[in-house]
């Protein structure tokens, strides 16, 4: 059974970290950066070709992981793959006991390294929900063939609070939970106020109930970096004023951790924030200061938890 | 309409190469409407071939599509060299279909099918996919206008009703949104949609249309 399911299910706040595979065949490079994190999270989420440049593939970086004693939660966008493939994946990574999926549907290709590439989005990403769901519940592909052997896949989708049309966003994430979502990560959050807003819509159409929320955070080292991400990253909403309050300070690396402990710290008051995903792009080595200073450490044993 | 894009004169310079005797056609029907390939632009064009020192000529048919308006063309085309087409990519391929043994060359890029937003602008509608749903979401087809084809509702990159991949585009979700909330009709959007059948898109293979009641 899925570890991350197990904690949350016992109603211990999760902690989760993202780890970006390499721009090579460097299957050390993966083991380092979990290595950097595995004691302080309790499980680690790998990309698939993250912001559409090519690395390597997610699936591979989770048998890595997996190998190391690591629990992966393995990405999958529906941008590169079909039907078909993902699916075959799937039925792949369920072999290999992979535990736990997450279902997006991946950033356009015209955003990464090979513009020219064409797209397949056969699928969007509540249908791969729902597709992995019925696998999973119904033993059934998505033309209605019978699938052979167990499935037991713990699965994931992504919501952004902070997109547009906002009043939909509550909906659309009522609608990965139907479609199968069982946890629910977030957009990485600097705007408190708009997360707690959703949060408000979340609870109450009871999603929180239905679905344990994983709030996105990422530790920032300057104020520069900040700005790139308010004009350049989509989907992503920075108060002029937090911009400001690292402007100010001589250490701005030290001042973003201590942004990045605050909003776990504000995150985990939040009625129906069950955990936090911790994206430290580039930045792996920092996870385990962020979790301690949090107030999340130490994490859950395997065997020593109990549900309430 | 089809929509089309002239290609640059260097371009066709290249393709036609050191053949002198040229005809460029024209033709009558969407290009002329979206002003890329009509018999004003195939005037242009033969002139500004002209100037390269070509022995250029124009001529404009209603519609290079279909055969009986490209059959009486049989001897302005056996004159010359080589026959630029100012149609879409249809056009193009009924000419080097009937005339086999002649070069015919695209003097155009077809874009899309679209329509006209506002003076000087065209934007891309439809593409075809072989099964609309254009009803489900408020008028406005996601297939097409969505970048990712999303059936589901808005990607996480939709800011200030603009789509993240184009910033200049509408973000197809919130045109979806808007309209439905005009309509009474949001409730649209709880409902799952199901993966769709490409099959009768141009996935599904090259594509053909038969009408018994048509046939001879």
């Amino acid at each position: 059974m899925s570890w991350l399911r197990e904690i949350l299910q016992s109603g211990q706040f999760a902690v989760t970290a993202e780890v970006g595979p390499p721009k090579g065949t460097d299957a050390e490079n993966v083991r380092k950066k979990c290595d950097l994190v595995k004691d302080t999270v309790d499980a680690v989420n790998i990309t698939d070709n993250q912001t559409a440049i090519v690395r390597m593939s997610s699936f591979a970086s989770c048998i890595i992981a997996q190998n190391m004693g690591v629990e992966p939660v393995m990405q999958m966008v529906t941008r590169d793959r079909n039907r078909i493939a993902l699916q075959s994946d799937f039925l792949g990574a369920c072999a290999l006991g992979i535990q736990n999926v997450l279902c997006l549907t991946g950033d356009h290709q015209s955003m990464g390294n090979h513009p020219q590439a064409k797209n397949v989005y056969d699928i969007d990403s509540i249908q791969l929900l729902q597709m992995f769901k019925t696998m999973r519940d119904e033993k059934k592909f998505q033309n209605g063939e019978e699938v052979k052997g167990e499935i037991n896949v713990f699965l994931g989708a992504g919501e952004n609070p902070y997109a547009d049309p906002m009043e939909f966003r509550a909906i659309r994430l009522a609608k990965k939970i139907a479609a199968g979502a069982e946890f629910i990560q977030t957009q990485a959050i600097f705007d408190l106020k708009i997360f707690s807003r959703w949060m408000e819509e979340v609870r109450k159409m009871g999603l929180h109930r239905k679905a344990f929320i994983l709030a996105g955070v990422i530790p920032v080292k300057s104020a520069k970096a900040l700005r790139y991400m308010k004009n350049e990253v989509p989907g992503v909403v920075i108060p002029d004023a937090l911009i400001q309050r690292m402007e100010a300070v001589s250490d701005q690396k030290a001042e973003g951790i201590e942004v990045c402990v605050e909003t776990i710290r504000k995150v985990r008051q939040i009625e129906g924030v069950s955990g936090v995903h911790i994206m430290a792009i580039a930045w792996e080595s920092i996870v385990p200061e962020i979790v301690k200073r949090s107030g999340l450490f130490p994490r859950p044993v395997k065997g020593e938890i109990t549900s309430p | 309409m089809i929509i089309g894009d002239r290609k640059p004169i260097q371009e066709i310079l290249l393709m036609i190469g050191n053949r002198k005797k040229v005809l460029v056609l024209g033709c009558g029907t969407c290009v002329t409407v979206c002003m890329t390939g009509g018999e004003k632009e195939a005037k242009e064009l033969a002139s500004l071939l002209r100037i390269k020192g070509y022995e250029a000529s124009d001529y404009t048919v209603e519609r290079q599509c279909e055969h009986e308006f490209i059959h009486p063309l049989c001897d302005r085309i056996q004159a010359v060299d080589a026959v630029i087409s100012l149609a879409c990519g249809v056009g193009v391929q009924a000419l080097s279909d009937f005339y086999s043994d002649k070069m015919i060359y695209p003097g155009l890029n077809t874009t899309f099918m679209g329509m006209p937003v506002e003076q000087g602008i065209w934007e891309e509608r439809c593409l075809g996919c072989g099964n609309c749903i254009v009803h489900l979401f408020g008028g406005t087809c996601p297939v097409t206008r969505c970048a990712k084809s999303l059936l589901n509702g808005p990607c996480g990159g939709s800011k200030d009703g603009k789509c993240e991949v184009k910033p200049d585009r509408d973000c197809a979700w919130q045109l979806i949104y808007d309209h439905l909330k005009k309509q009474g009709r949001l409730d649209l959007l709880l409902e799952i949609q199901p993966p769709k059948d490409w099959s009768t898109s141009r996935y599904g293979g090259h594509r053909k249309m038969i009408r018994e009641d048509m046939l001879l």
